[in-house]
């Protein structure tokens, strides 16, 4: 028997069915068995209407657990500020959240825009936005009775998952595929859990562990059998946006797309502020996405106005999107197309270029998710779809150390000279 | 010819618990109504009214997802394994 028996979260009724609406425990379940669908969460939103509040939220660690009201696990009373407590229901707590949101004049002069902002998600724990979603996921896990955690992973959940693994004090098992990064590999290792590199490519990966999980029911797959409660920690993204924006929320964002989950939730989230009575007016904020073109299935389906997306065989330097067959795909496509946003593509060329735009004129250094969003988004204000007169926000996932390959070949030192002051003069040409 | 089917945990309460059942086919749309027609409310679970595969269902041959061969017409090998496998994301 896989360990069930939790009581719900303070704010939880159960799961429910997207497409069919049949409802379930708030146990390990992921999947409905009458129709496939994927399960969510069902909040009860009239009581965290009633214990939410700016008031509240600010006086919360900078965390994303300052929402635990909104979150699906911890209990709200034992989130502190310290962080990682291990009363009951505390959080499984690396302190991932509340990272900087900042203006980006300088880049968005290069582009074209007006109010630009940047979701600065590198400077998470273990360097990206996965940090937000384990923590959830890995804290119902506990809440659940799981003592091993195990992920299918383009390489940054896998580093989340080992680290938030290992501060929970849980075994974990994380799979990839063979051909990862380097420095994803290491920086998973290093906490000591077992790391199995598979030889396919993730959309293999995340089969087996789709097979494993019916094996293996005293394990925690964050993205399998807890995903419903995992998915959820993206909705933070949104959350932070519009409180550092001082409760108002952008015109426009650019999410990179990968299974299409953080795309949805991010809509999610922004929606749920104005539910729970945070934002006054509901919000309008335009969702536009980004892909790499050796693996777009979004991307390519939004450019054929189909609802259809076919699966792809990924051929892309951003790894940590190249998801093939993305199982929310069809619902960010209905959210950019219902917001008036769009998803775009580019080349792996343009990615690298994304990068080195970025880091030259802002100061960050995103993997090459990050370059994706930059160039996208690019992309999109030269094609009038993000337009100067809106308030915009890129969401900047992951950190660039984990993705040094993808630059390394463009970017190095501007000369190597001897140690002398004649050589620097001659190598630098400086002004006097 | 003889092919086995790996059934998930979704399933497994229309097939006694089992999950791996073998049917005789020769295309995965025929393993498929085979293991239907072996245990009732099998296809209404993965096909949607039209008769193909629910969008939340994949199906694997071999370990090489249908939908990049001939999808329910896909020919299967004696001996071969097709699995049923929920979607899920991940990243």
């Amino acid at each position: 028997m896989s360990p069930t028996s939790a009581p719900a979260g303070p704010h939880i009724i159960g799961l429910r069915c997207r497409e069919c609406g049949r409802g379930y425990p708030a146990e390990a379940l992921h999947v409905c068995e009458f129709c496939f669908g994927p399960l969510e969460v069902d909040y009860d939103y009239e009581a965290i209407t009633a214990a939410i509040s700016r008031e509240k939220i600010a006086a919360g660690p900078p965390t994303i657990w300052r929402y635990a009201d909104l979150l699906p696990a911890g209990s709200p009373g034992a989130v502190t500020s310290s962080g990682g407590a291990s009363a009951p229901g505390a959080p499984v707590d690396l302190g991932a959240g509340f990272t900087p949101l900042v203006r980006a004049d300088r880049l968005a002069s290069e582009l074209g825009l007006g109010e630009l902002w940047l979701k600065n998600d590198t400077l998470n724990p273990t360097g990206s936005f996965k940090d937000r979603v384990v923590s959830v996921a890995l804290t119902r896990a506990r809440e659940l009775g799981f003592k091993l955690a195990a992920c299918a992973s383009t390489g940054n959940l896998a580093n989340s998952v080992a680290a938030h693994a290992a501060r929970a004090g849980m075994d974990s098992v994380v799979f990839i595929p063979h051909d990862l990064e380097p420095a994803k590999v290491v920086t998973t290792a290093v906490y000591g859990g077992k790391l199995i590199a598979v030889d396919g490519t993730y959309d293999d990966v995340n089969r087996l562990c789709s097979e494993l999980t019916a094996d293996h029911p005293t394990w925690a797959f964050v993205n399998v059998n807890v995903r419903p409660y995992y998915s959820e920690g993206s909705k933070t993204l949104a959350y932070e946006v519009a409180e550092q924006l001082g409760w108002e929320v952008p015109d426009h964002v650019v999410v990179p797309v990968a299974s299409g989950s953080q795309l949805v939730k991010v809509q999610k989230g922004f929606a749920e502020l104005h539910r729970v009575g945070l934002l006054a007016e509901e919000p309008q904020v335009r969702i536009s996405g980004a892909q790499a073109t050796g693996c777009s299935p979004v991307a390519t389906a939004f450019a054929e106005g189909t609802d259809h997306v076919r699966p792809q065989k990924p051929r892309t330097i951003a790894k940590s999107l190249a998801i093939g067959n993305p199982a929310d795909g069809w619902y960010a496509l209905d959210v950019v197309r219902s917001t008036g946003g769009a998803v775009g593509s580019v080349t792996d060329d343009e990615i690298v270029e994304g990068i080195r735009l970025l880091a030259r004129t802002e100061g960050i250094f995103a993997e090459t998710a990050g370059g994706v969003t930059i160039a996208t988004l690019a992309n999109l204000a030269r094609q009038g779809v993000v337009r100067a007169d809106e308030r915009v926000v890129a969401y900047i996932t992951g950190l660039g150390l984990k993705t040094i390959d993808a630059v390394s070949p463009h970017v190095g030192p501007t000369a190597t000279i001897a140690p002398t002051i004649e050589a620097f003069n001659q190598a630098a040409e400086v002004d006097s | 010819m003889s092919v086995s089917v790996r059934v998930p945990t979704q399933l497994r309460n229309l097939t006694g618990g089992e999950g791996q059942i073998s049917v005789e086919a020769a295309t995965v749309g025929e393993a498929l109504k085979a293991l239907d027609a072996a245990h009732p409310g099998v296809g209404e679970r993965i096909f949607d009214e039209s008769g193909g595969l629910r969008r939340f269902v994949n199906v694997f041959v071999a370990d090489e997802d249908v939908r990049f061969q001939q999808g329910l017409d896909t020919v299967v090998q004696e001996g071969q394994t097709i699995s049923i496998v929920p979607a899920v994301a991940g990243g």
